[in-house]
């Protein structure tokens, strides 16, 4: 079973070189730590930066220089700002290659909702509703199942959606998922966990064909 | 030369009144009109609508102006560092408009650029979609959001000159630029307010067509609301 670097370094092999990708908060922004440094890739954050780098060093904050999570950050050689309707007109327009984000439900689908919890937790869609709308490689990275032990993959959203049919791949602690017109097809296992424990953690239909192979991280 | 300069943030504010609709630009506490809020907070002007990205923090930004309920809807994407935002809209007292970051950009461009409205895939079979119009292109669908209407825009920049000419800095920029010239009355406040010619006109951001009024800012705290660093190794 894999922790949140684990996930993070998993999807890591999902970027290659030449790459525009948009990090989600959380378990997405992780994968930066990972990606192979001999490739080129930049990394657009919708506030409005592309070529984001890492954090700064301590002394060196800048409050005009901040990521979509908020923190502070620094901006590497050759990065550029553009306000937030440019920001969203790379992501709608395609310019973006790859989308990681978090979710706290995916449909077998490809449905998606990440946003709100009725009467429970409203704190808005951010640019996930733009962002899930317009990319054609929509990585999801999450734990398989919820702090009650329920499936997150499931048949049917049960919370309101952030978008439809979108979601291309799911990176969880468990498995790797490809979303198919049939549902989610198993592609790999984590290190140490049964196909069986994969079935049992997945509500919706989870398809196994031929042998499963564990994940390789590095 | 069409001069938009005013004295201060008082001088700016003339014409606000309860009722209003606002916009801010900012994204987080980045970017925020911070005089303006303060002048804002300090008339305790009533019954306000604010399209503004995000509600600030307890605190700080639109968190001043919510603690002393001087906000009646608010229109943003994300409102998730701001508890009393949270109570307030979950009792039931503050009126909320969730919108999708990129249609938030868009519904502000459309006012600026006179479109009365535009076409986004975003929101398309979620519930930000209910009773609006949809419409197929090239076999996708896609949602008709209409331009926002607003009465005074409030915006920072980081230079600016005598006729209203903008520069914006690194992600500070945001939603700042396209609310100029979204509202009836744009209201610009900067670092560092200079004489007509000190910009390079090549490095202008936002042309002073778009301004009715700037005003040298003053005090800012620009406050860092997740102060992140790594290590020298």
């Amino acid at each position: 079973m894999l922790d949140k670097n684990g996930i993070a370094k998993r999807i890591a092999k999902e970027v290659k070189d030449g790459f525009y990708v948009n990090l989600g908060i959380g378990i997405p922004t992780l994968v930066a730590n990972y990606v192979r440094d001999d490739i080129e890739v930049e990394f657009q954050s919708e506030n409005g930066i592309l070529g984001m780098g890492p954090f700064p060093f301590e002394g060196e904050e800048d409050a005009d220089l901040i990521n979509a999570g908020k923190q502070t950050i620094t901006a590497l050689p050759g990065a550029s700002f553009f306000d937030s309707a440019m920001s969203f007109g790379m992501i709608r327009g395609q310019h973006v290659d790859l989308t990681i984000l978090g979710a706290m439900e995916v449909a077998e689908n490809g449905d998606i909702a990440n946003w709100k919890i009725p009467g429970k937790m409203v704190k808005g869609m951010g640019g996930a509703m733009d962002l899930v709308a317009s990319a054609e490689n929509i990585i999801v990275a999450m734990m398989h199942t919820n702090r009650e032990g329920e499936s997150k993959l499931l048949k049917r959203c049960s919370l309101p959606l952030t978008g439809v049919g979108c979601v291309t791949k799911v990176v969880t602690n468990l498995a790797v998922l490809e979303v198919t017109d049939k549902g989610f097809k198993l592609l790999e296992r984590a290190p140490g966990v049964s196909v069986e424990e994969i079935k049992n953690a997945t509500e919706g239909t989870l398809l196994v064909e031929g042998d499963i192979p564990e994940m390789q991280l590095n | 030369m069409i001069k938009k300069t005013v004295n201060n943030v008082q001088e700016a504010m003339k014409g606000v009144h309860d009722g209003m609709t606002f916009m801010l630009g900012g994204f987080g506490l980045s970017g925020i009109p911070e005089n303006a809020i303060s002048e804002l907070v300090r008339l305790n002007l009533k019954d306000l609508t604010c399209i503004s990205n995000n509600a600030g923090v307890d605190d700080f930004g639109l968190g001043l102006l919510l603690h002393k309920k001087q906000i009646n809807k608010m229109i943003s994407s994300y409102v998730g560092e701001n508890a009393e935002f949270e109570r307030q809209m979950l009792s039931g007292e503050l009126d909320v408009e969730l919108t999708p970051q990129g249609t938030l950009a868009a519904k502000c461009q459309a006012a600026q650029q006179g479109f009365p409205a535009v076409y986004t895939p975003a929101g398309y079979g979620t519930e930000v979609a209910e009773g609006k119009e949809t419409r197929e292109f090239d076999g996708k669908m896609y949602v008709l959001e209409e331009a926002y209407k607003a009465d005074f825009a409030f915006v920072k920049a980081w230079k600016g000159d005598e006729a209203g000419n903008l520069i914006f800095k690194g992600t500070a920029r945001n939603f700042n630029p396209l609310m100029c010239g979204a509202a009836t009355v744009t209201v610009v406040e900067v670092e560092e307010l200079v004489k007509p010619g000190e910009l390079d006109p090549n490095q202008v951001h936002i042309p002073g067509i778009f301004v009715q009024r700037i005003f040298q800012g003053k005090d800012y705290e620009k406050r860092i609301e997740q102060r992140t660093v790594r290590k020298k190794e």
